[in-house]
Parts: structure tokens; sequence; C-alpha cells
């Protein structure tokens, strides 16, 4: 059965067709384009499809499309403005990402972690991403991304992103 | 710290220069598999079966094909018509693309359906009728060895068991005669469980067959597309695909960790609808697929030996695998390697004498036997060394780092000869070790311990200090399917003074267009971030073997260094040329060539490219390009001394992993910033098979945690905060002296964890465990012993 939806997505209105058992992730990488938004999963564990719905973290693959009818959604497509957001910006001075495939969704995740909470603790942020796995990076420059962000986004100096080695 | 000959402009090696590829995956940019949409594009699911051995009494197919979107159904007898239905493996056995009779392990693909859109497809999946006559599986690989066993490869023609092959290396007799005469003998009995690389995208692909042009596009997640189009061509060339028809691409790839090399049904079943159809079919495989059916690593069952004398001196050890491949062999390993590369199992010390065999068996479970972040069986070679090493540390008294440090080769030993046939390199375990020590402050821990024991505390110490073996390799001895395991590079500078660089590897996050960048920034003075780099499609790209096994430094990042040399000999002609002196009078420094004793005579390496095109010399060919397909002399011998401590609570044996230092060597660093990032990642993918990842199948041969709900990948709560750090040294022959670096702490990190925890619970008589140790088997073994009720 199909039917009419509206969405916002990224602060643009669009008004699509979908059946109603269509994943939100679908719709929006599929018939809106918005292909950054991936598919890890298929039981909800890896959070690489997270987006936000009205504001908060949602794993997209399990939310049917019709249930964001009326809704906003951001994606990381429309995390910037103009150049990187805070959080872009420390995934790449810290060398939070490899592949990239996950990093889509740990950056929406650590939004709204970021959002709740501007000046966690490592343990916290540990702890607010476990729903996003990575399999590349080994968490430690994940951590120290959101650190950076969280103190640009609090006007303070950032920490060195220099590598530690002994 | 690292020194830099080049400046931060410039960013050649030793610079933590910023990735060139992140601001695409981080606007969302990225291009993978999934994200090509082309038009007309069908869909392709696949039936499964829920057995592991059944015989196929039939398929129908009639109540599929009438749901809405889906055109066709695929199955084993269709394939069969274009002798299409099995497929030859890397290892020279034969697997399934789709069952004409018998299914051989749960989730084997057993038939394929094409619909307009995925939820047709998938609809039409649960559509397909398929009646089974079930079967006993063999499950157990020591049982599949047993003379009434069922053989299961009765499709091979006198096949009368279930053994694939022998391998051994080393002396046996010599082996022999040394442990029946030695003072000390400790013997284990290992297994390195059956894990799966699950990278966080999925496999999957977009074929697309041109009928006008007879042309197949094949978008693939794949680390190696040169070979696999000459593989598509060997196969498909009878029906017009050969070589020069066929492009693949490799587009941006999430994650591979050896996931990625082998060629699954899906592909073939993807690319023969399309031939068939004349349109795009899209195959992605979801998480449960993927963990179910994709090729598994590991699953080597050791018995390990070592022998030595009282003192502590290590003589010699002896391994014996079994083998559980799964019903075919479908290892991706060089071809004359079946094993890959586990006669490094002599490790890291000074010893002259061991004995190796191995033997192979087929079990109903899915095929497989990749890296998972590692060389060739490295890990499981290092597991079986690291963890003896310590059995044989404890048996006669003496502290596991003590005893490395009187074992280790000697810095000025090197190169150095091991018994089983390798000529390490370089290296200083030495120095590696001491810093371990130093900076995990290893006395003040061990003082710490005994505290703690006194009041039955469990806190363990755990040294792992291991050889690597990367960077195949070498034609005289590797080739995979016949093709030497050289690789390449093509360099093209363009008139003012901008590069794009083409290679055979592909990257699957480690950072190529980034450090190859800067391999070439170090010898021609380009800026790095003027130099682009493009690797993965076949039609571009120059021919290589592709990204596994850490191999990707040692073969195309030196085919980088070679190139631009012979681009630099070419400059040095041209700037001759236009300084009117000869070659002899003029010096290099990064990006410049100037006269001896007058710098002021100068040319920049942008001035003699532009030259390259504008006023070149005479007789000189014009431009500025250059090729190199590297064969490397010998592979390299990274290493590590990683240390780990762990708490164990005293009631529900919960394990903490307090510290992990973890010290690598991977001689010189292109980029600190990229090397530190690989270990740390290798390292969680080292915690995870310690600790929380294993396939587990019951007697009937059902995969009992197929998903990733319990399938435990490691998460940031899981994964420690990991302390590295490096010692330098260079490898000798390579041109930049590098080393590579992906897989050793995936390959260092399990034993390390698997001794801490061991050594937790020594003073309780345990001498062994088996990864994952988990709080549930650390109360098993406690209970077995009798120390808990």
């Amino acid at each position: 059965m199909k039917k009419q939806i509206t969405v916002t997505v990224n602060g643009e209105q669009h008004t699509v067709e979908v059946e109603t058992r269509t994943l939100l992730v679908h719709t929006i990488r599929e018939q809106l384009r918005l292909t950054g938004t991936h598919i890890g999963c298929d039981t909800s564990s890896c959070g690489a499809c997270t987006v936000l719905l009205d504001g908060k973290s949602i794993k997209s693959c399990t939310v049917l499309s019709i249930q964001a009818d009326g809704k906003e959604i951001s994606t990381v497509e429309g995390l910037a403005k103009d150049g990187l957001h805070p959080l872009q910006e420390g995934f790449k001075e810290n060398h939070g990402l490899h592949c990239g495939f996950c990093t889509p969704g740990m950056l929406m995740r650590a939004v709204e972690l970021l959002e709740k909470n501007p000046n966690p603790t490592e343990e916290e942020i540990r702890w607010g991403i476990s729903g996003n796995l990575c399999r590349c990076t080994g968490y430690n420059n994940i951590v120290k991304a959101i650190q950076y962000a969280g103190a640009k986004m609090r006007g303070e100096e950032t920490p060195s992103t220099e590598p530690e080695f002994v | 710290m690292i020194r830099c000959k080049t400046s931060k402009e410039i960013s050649g090696m030793g610079h933590s220069m910023k990735r060139k590829e992140d601001d695409r995956f981080l606007q969302g940019k990225g291009n993978y598999v999934d994200d090509i949409q082309l038009p007309g594009m069908l869909h392709m699911d696949i039936v499964r079966s829920p057995y592991a051995y059944a015989k196929i009494k039939s398929i129908n197919t009639e109540a599929a094909l009438a749901v809405p979107g889906v055109i066709a159904v695929v199955t084993g007898k269709d394939l069969e018509q274009y002798n299409l239905h099995w497929m030859p493996t890397l290892m020279s056995d034969t697997q399934m693309v789709l069952p004409t009779d018998t299914v051989m392990y749960q989730s084997q693909e057993v038939a394929a359906v094409i619909a307009t859109d995925r939820y047709a497809a998938r609809d039409g999946r649960e559509a397909v009728m398929v009646e089974y006559e079930p079967m006993k599986a063999v499950v157990d690989p020591y049982k599949a060895l047993e003379p009434d066993a069922p053989v299961l490869r009765s499709d091979k023609e006198g096949k009368t068991d279930n053994h694939i092959w022998h391998w051994e290396v080393g002396d046996k007799d010599a082996t022999e005669k040394l442990f029946n005469e030695a003072d000390v003998v400790v013997k284990e009995q290992m297994h390195i469980p059956r894990i799966h690389v699950s990278s966080i995208e999925t496999c999957g692909c977009v074929a697309d067959y041109d009928k006008v042009e007879n042309h197949l596009t094949m978008y693939m997640t794949t680390q190696a597309p040169h070979a696999i189009r000459t593989v598509i061509a060997l196969v498909a060339g009878h029906v017009g695909l050969t070589e020069e028809k066929v492009r693949v691409i490799s587009p941006d790839i999430g994650g591979g960790f050896g996931g990625k090399v082998p060629v699954y049904p899906g592909y073939v079943i993807a690319i023969a609808v399309s031939f068939l159809v004349g349109k795009p079919v899209k195959w992605v495989e979801d998480r449960s697929e993927n963990l179910q059916a994709d090729s598994f690593a590991r699953d080597y069952h050791i018995t390990a030996e070592m022998a030595g004398t009282k003192e502590g001196k290590i003589l010699g050890t002896r391994f014996k695998i079994l083998a559980d491949h799964g019903y075919t062999d479908a290892a991706a390993n060089p071809s004359k390697f079946p094993t890959g590369l586990f006669s490094i199992g002599t490790g890291s010390y000074d010893y002259g004498t061991a004995y190796m065999e191995a033997d192979a068996v087929y079990t109903n479970k899915p095929p497989g036997g990749v890296a998972y972040r590692c060389s060739f069986r490295v890990t499981e070679a290092v597991h079986a060394i690291e963890r003896i090493t310590d059995r044989f540390a404890m048996e006669v008294g003496k502290d596991p780092a003590q005893l490395r440090m009187e074992n280790f080769i000697k810095k000025e030993d090197f190169p150095w000869k091991s018994p089983t046939g390798w000529e390490y390199d370089s290296g200083d375990y030495h120095a590696g070790l001491k810093l371990a020590m130093d900076t995990v402050e290893y006395d003040k821990l061990r003082v710490e311990q005994a505290e703690k024991r006194k009041n039955g505390e469990l806190m363990g110490i755990g040294i792992s200090t291991f050889t690597e073996i990367v960077g195949a390799g070498p034609s005289k001895d590797f080739d995979i399917l016949g093709i030497k395991m050289f690789d390449s590079a093509e360099i093209r500078v363009h008139p003012t003074g901008k590069a794009i660089a083409r290679f055979g590897t592909k990257s699957q996050g480690q950072g190529h267009e980034t450090t190859y960048a800067q391999i070439i920034a170090e010898e021609l003075g380009i800026p790095a971030a003027h130099i682009q780099i493009e690797e993965g499609d076949t039609d571009t790209a120059p021919y290589g073997l592709g990204t596994y096994a850490s191999r990707s430094t040692p073969t195309a990042g030196a085919a980088a260094a070679v190139a631009a040399r012979k681009l630099r000999d070419k400059a040095k002609k041209i700037a001759a040329y236009l300084l009117e002196v000869s070659e002899e009078d003029l010096e290099w420094e990064p990006g410049k060539f100037f006269v001896k004793g007058a710098p002021e005579k100068v040319k920049t390496i942008q001035e003699l490219v532009f030259a390259a095109y504008t006023n070149h010399p005479q007789g000189m060919e014009a431009g500025f390009e250059a090729t190199h397909y590297y064969d490397p002399p010998n592979l390299t011998f990274p290493s590590g001394a990683y240390i780990c401590v762990v708490d164990i609570d005293k009631e529900t044996f919960e394990i903490k992993v307090r510290r992990f230092v973890a010290i690598d060597d991977c001689g010189n660093i292109i980029n600190p910033m990229i090397v530190q990032g690989q270990v740390h990642g290798g390292l969680t993918q080292g915690l995870a098979p310690a600790m929380y990842e294993e396939l587990i199948y019951d007697e009937d041969g059902n995969i009992l945690n197929g998903t990733l709900m319990d399938y435990l990948v490691p998460t940031a709560v899981e994964s420690p905060s990991w302390e590295t750090g490096h010692t330098v040294t260079p490898s000798p022959h390579h041109p930049i002296g590098a080393k590579g670096v992906g897989e050793s702490p995936t390959v260092g990190a399990p034993p390390a964890i698997a001794n801490a925890i061991v050594d937790a619970l020594s003073p309780y008589g345990i001498t062994h465990m088996d990864i994952p140790i988990t709080p549930y088997k650390i109360w098993k073994t406690l209970k077995a012993k009798g120390v808990i009720e």
C-alpha cells in the first residue's frame, strides 16, 4: 500500500510516495538520493544509518518512512551550512575515520550527544556512541574527535591533534 | 621524534598530514557500491539454505514469479546450462555458485530472485519453495577425519575422505630428536576460533552489462579489482567477455580486512543475470548473510610444543595444525602457500630447530580462510608461539619479559635466517620490549600484582613480542592463480607541476590517497596536496594484485618511490640542460636541483616539469610520466612489543583491560597519524577475538550467532584507550625503508590479552585458555579446577 508523506530534510521540504513498509533509510537513500546515510546491518546494531528525527538521533533502518511524516530529518549532508561542522573538523583533525562508512552515523549520533552534554567525559562519550560500531579506528580517535568538537563548540581552545606516540 | 626531510608545505614522509580523502566521507559524499543507482537497475536477493547438509529435492519458483516486480528466479540448474554452477576458488578447489542437488552449509546460496526493487526481490525470496532432505552434518573437524565420516565432497571423483591437503615445513627428524632429549618440553592444545571480519559495509556489486557494446562494467566491493577482471575474462571469455570488454570498478570500500578478496557466488550470479537480461543488476547482501555465508577467518586447531633448557633457553618448537576449511578450500592465500605464512611461527626468538605440519579438512561450514586484518594466517602462528613461550616461561619459573629478552634474535644478527626458511630483514626486538616495559612501568606492576595476589585479587600482565611478515611478495614464490604478486604505480605530472598517480592497489580505509601522495612528495618535492591518487578502476589504473595482508606500502608504495625516482632522473637531465652544466654538478634537495657550490643557480621541480612539455632537450622524450611494477626482493618483517594489564573481578570474572601498551616497529613511517590510527584499529580487532568474537555452530551445523545482535563486535565501551608508541628499524631492501603496519596489532594483541588473563589465573594452576576468554569461560575453568564451587 502506498502513502504520501511530507518530510523536511536538511531544511528542505519533500513530498514523496512510499510504501507503508518502506524503511526510512531506504527513502532517504533511494528516493531522496542522500546516500551519506549508510546501511551496515539488519538488526539495528551498527548505527551506520543514524540520522536526527526532530533533533533526536535514531537508527533510520528501524523507523518506517510513514512514521517520519510531518517531521524534520537531519542527515550528514546537512550538517554544515558552509565548510565543516566542528564535529566534521574534529574527525578530520584527529583521524577519527578510516573507511568512512560508519562516519556519518557517528557524526549524527555525536551531534545529539554534545547537545545534551556539551562537555562529556571520555567514559560518557564511549557509552554515548556505544550504539554505533566502527571496525577500523579502534575508537580512540573518535573519542578525541568528539572532545575536540565539544571544546570548539564551547568556544574553548581545542586539544592538540598530534599523534600521541611515545 | 620522527625527522622529516621535507617542509610541511611539501608534506613528504614523516608528516602527520591530514587525510585528503576525509572531506568527502565527512560530508556524506563517499561513493560506495550501494550508492550506485543506474537507470533500469534490477535488484537481486538470495534464497539460502536452512540446513547445513541436505539434498535439494525440488525448487518451486511459481509463487515467487507471481510476486509483483519479480522477473526471474535463477537456480543451479539454470546456471548449469552455461557451465556456471561451479567456480574455482583461489586455492584451486571448487565452489558452487548455486547448487544443483546438494547444499553444504547453512545459509548457502540456493537460488537468486531478480526483481525491479529490493522489496519485491525480498518478497520473491520468501516465496521460493525449496524441498530439502536433510542429512547428518559433519561439523567437528576431528570427526570429519574419522574413517566412518561421510565423504562430503562426493562430487569429486575418487574422493574417499574429507582430507584436503597436508603441508609441512622444517626438519621433522631433528625436531623429534630435540624434543626427545630436551630438559623441558611444554605442550598446549589451542583453538584459534572461527571469526568474521564484519566490515561495516557488507559485500555487494552492480553488474552492468551493455548488450550493444558487449561490455561489462562491474562495480564491486573488491580489494583486488585487477585480478577480478582477469578472472572474469578467463571464466567468461567464451561468451565474448574478453578482458578488454570487462571493466571492474572498486569504488569507496567500507572496510575490507580480507573479507573482500574472495569472489562470492552473489557476484557471479549478478554478472550472469545482467549478461542475460542486458540490464544492470544490484546485489548487496545484508549483515546476517554476510556473517553467515561470507568467508570466515582462522579456525585452526593447533597443538603447540616448545623445547628448551631448565635455564630458559628456547631450543625448538613443533606445531601441528588441523585446519577446518568448511566445504571447500576457498582460503585467500598466495597459491603456493596453503597455510599462508604460518611458517613465521618460530617468532622473534633465536633457535634453529622447528617443525610444523598442517592438515586441512572439509566440514559442513561456510568456506573461507581470509585474513581478518592479518597477513595470511600470521595471527594463528603468532598466537601459538607467543602463548607457548609464556607457557615455557611459566614452566622454567622465569619472568616472561626476562625470558623473551634472553631469547630474542639480536639486532646485529639480521638479516636472520629462520628455521622455516624466511630471511628476516631487520629488527630490534630488545629495544621494542624495553620501551614497552618502561612505558607501562613493568617492574612496578609486578610488585603491585604480588601484593594483590596476597588478597586473592586477580591481576594479570601479558606480553606479546611478535614478528610479522608482510608485503607479498617476491615473484619467485608468490602468485595468485599464476599472477605474480608485484604491484604498480603510474605517475603523470601535468605541465604546471601538479600530478595524478594511479595504483594497482585499492584502499579500504588505509588512507592511500594521502600516504601515496606523501611518498611521491618525498621523492619529487611536489606538495602532496597537489598529487591526486586514484585506484580501483581497471580501465585507468596500472595492473596490480590489490590491497590486503599489509602489502600496499611494501609493494605499491615501493613502486611509487621507484617511479618517482625515474622522474627525478629525468628532471635532473632537464636541469643540466637548462642550467648548462653536467648532471654530476647538480645537487638535489626536496623540490629543486641546484648547482653544487652555487645555490642561486637553481631550477625547481615545477620549472623542470614545465620544461618537459615546453622546452625539453632535443632527443629527449617529451612529457613527465613514469610507471613502475615493483617486484619485492623479500618480504618485510615488522615487529611489535605489546603489554596488556588486566583486572578480573573475583566474583563475576568480568575482565577489564586496564592498560594496553603497543610498541610497533614498521620501519620508516610515512604518516605517523595514519600509522597510529591503523594501530588503534588493529588493536580493537585483536581485542575482539581475544575476548568477544567467535562464530559458533551447534552439532547440526546451525550457526548460533549469525547476526550483529549476538556476534559481538566491540563497541567503544569494550575497547580500551590504547597507548601506542614505536621504534624505527628501516627495512634495508625497501626503497623508502618502510614495512607495512595495518595488521600488526591484530596479529600481536590476542596473545598479549590471553597471556595477561592466564597470568592472572596462574596461581590456580591455569596454564592455558582458548580465546575468546569470557567471564563464563573463566568461571567454568575455575570450577573444573575445583577452585570455586
